[in-house]
């Protein structure tokens, strides 16, 4: 490759980067820009914290902030030790041909549609969950259990990768000491992961609150701020779908882009937390 | 021999070619045509809708008519910026809607809503006062009503539903609705939701309901084609279809379809009650 040849990929490379980068920043722009009504009339911070109650004028959009945070937090609480556990029996424990079936229907898993989960969810796991509890068939309860199954494969498939990056050698003198598996599990590969586990934690949890259909069909999409895992709850993301129809020119539509801007800068919070986390850990290794 | 399976022939020709001529009257006029059909908006209209265009691209394939829900809201905006070709509505729309965009209305079935309760509750009569306190959350509990023990399971649509205005307006004298009813997207969702649920309570519209839904006595009258027809049950709207302007070329025709003798016979068996 001669070197002009490689400076043309080297610009092609950076433009690449350069756009989508800048796609991001130019989101956030486009949507402080459409919500600036809001954010001058100094109305964005009642909103955060006011009820959803357009016939008496209030706009806010508290609920649905409860909503998306205890749904996410649910369904990673359901999802975590699931994963987990499945990605130790999938990298160390299981017999090598079950963890290679295994592997494989978890990516597998990665590619099946939201809205089918949605659907199942809907026909089996709701009338379930109204049986067993008498009450909250859509419910945060149902929904999360779909989410965690939704947001599981992200997370195994992570701490999968992770533990396969152990050094090799660090098993082999697990081995050569007559360690068990668990134990070369516990006292090597765990510890040794702790920064691929967060950052699976961080994607899947990014998911988590992403997710709208699974929300739509199966949360119930009350606006109140719920109480228990039984009851119905709205997050910002379903809010965003079911107002979305409403009048251009009206205020419930405006508060809309006061729901993406808490969505994206949630997610951005939500990285930069794990950052700091995964530095801090560094550190002393 | 031959000649009889000629006769025979010649009357089997005659006869499918009568009756495609007796079918094809309405829908002659989309001979030639083609192009596509965008028509998105009120949940209530898509059975008729759906029913007309299948009949409209089997006469003549040339023709693509896409259908999506959406919501009454939803279905005059966007044909108001032009996104669609017809929006559908469950109510006239407004004033200002009409001026911002220039709206054309067609109304071209009328359609009751009805409280809809599963197939398995006792319940089957509300007066208005009870369906008030039902929706703003004075009553709880179905035991309340004289039915089983079990926690009313409210379910509503969003603020840009044609059904949710007009129930809300009629039904519950503009009343309030508790902030823990569970929302549901569609006239079909809201079937599915209640069907499933044998606590629920909820509202559709009348063409939607069948044996999976039970339609309550409402202050003691049955919603059916039939007392809607006459006025008796009040809870009733149009369903509109709208254009931006005058409408032209394919959209101007399948409203004109909707409004013909085989467009409004399509109504009445999809359970609306037609306008003509």
């Amino acid at each position: 490759m001669t070197r002009f040849q490689e400076a043309i990929c080297e610009k092609l490379l950076l433009s690449a980067a350069w756009t989508s980068g800048s796609i991001v920043v130019f989101i956030f722009a486009f949507m402080l820009f459409l919500g600036l009504p809001l954010l001058s009339g100094g109305h964005f911070f009642s909103l955060l914290t006011a009820h959803w109650a357009p016939q008496q004028g209030s706009y806010g959009i508290l609920p649905m902030m409860a909503g998306s945070l205890f749904l996410a937090l649910l369904g990673l609480l359901f999802s975590f030790p699931l994963s987990l556990g499945c990605a130790c029996f999938i990298s160390v424990l299981g017999p090598a041909k079950l963890r290679f079936l295994l592997r494989k229907v978890v990516e597998l898993m990665t590619g099946i549609p939201t809205v089918i989960y949605g659907f199942v969810g809907l026909f089996l796991l709701v009338p379930l969950v109204r049986d067993i509890f008498g009450r909250g068939g859509l419910s945060l309860l149902s929904a999360s259990l779909m989410l965690a199954l939704l947001i599981a494969p992200t997370m195994i498939l992570f701490f999968c990768d992770s533990f396969d990056r152990v050094p090799r050698s660090y098993l082999d003198a697990v081995d050569a000491m007559g360690g068990s598996k668990v134990q070369k599990l516990l006292y090597v590969m765990l510890p040794n992961s702790v920064h691929g586990i967060a950052a699976g934690i961080t994607i899947a949890l990014g998911r988590a609150v992403g997710d709208t259909l699974l929300a739509l069909m199966l949360a119930g999409n009350a606006i109140h701020i719920p109480h228990s895992c039984l009851d119905s709850a709205r997050t910002l993301t379903s809010h965003i779908g079911l107002v979305f129809s409403a009048d251009f020119e009206s205020l419930e539509f405006k508060a809309i882009f006061a729901c993406g801007i808490t969505l994206y800068l949630f997610t951005a919070v939500l990285v930069l937390v794990v950052r700091g986390i995964n530095h801090r850990l560094r550190r002393p290794l | 021999m031959r000649e009889k399976n000629a006769v025979a022939c010649l009357t089997l020709l005659l006869a499918l070619f009568m009756s495609t001529a007796v079918f094809a009257n309405a829908l002659e006029s989309f001979k030639n045509e083609s192009g596509t059909l965008r028509i998105a908006g009120g949940t209530a209209h898509i059975p008729v809708v759906k029913e007309a265009a299948a009949r409209i691209m089997r006469f003549n394939p040339d023709i693509q008519i896409s259908i999506a829900g959406g919501g009454s809201g939803l279905g005059i905006k966007q044909v108001g910026d032009g996104l669609i070709d017809i929006g559908n509505s469950g109510r006239k729309a407004k004033e200002d809607e009409i001026s911002r965009y220039g709206l054309v209305m067609f109304k071209w079935a009328i359609d009751g809503v009805a409280s809809v309760v599963h197939p398995d509750n006792p319940v089957r009569s509300l007066s208005k006062d009870q369906m008030k306190d039902i929706y703003s959350g004075k009553i709880t509990n179905w035991q309340e009503l004289g039915g089983t023990k079990g926690v009313i399971n409210l379910y509503t649509r969003d603020d840009s539903s044609g059904t949710r205005e007009v129930f809300w307006k009629k039904g519950l004298d503009k009343g309030d609705i508790s902030s823990s009813a569970n929302f549901v997207a569609s006239n079909g969702a809201m079937k599915a939701a209640i069907s499933q649920d044998p606590n629920g309570i909820g509202y559709v519209s009348v063409g939607h309901i069948d044996e999976t839904i039970f339609p309550v006595t409402f202050d003691g009258v049955h919603p059916d084609l039939e007392t809607v027809k006459t006025g008796k049950y009040t809870i009733a709207r149009g369903l509109y279809s709208n254009t931006k302007g005058n409408p032209a070329g394919l959209a101007k025709k399948f409203i004109d379809y909707l409004l013909s003798d085989e467009g409004q016979q399509i109504v009445a068996d999809k359970g609306f009650i037609p306008v003509q």
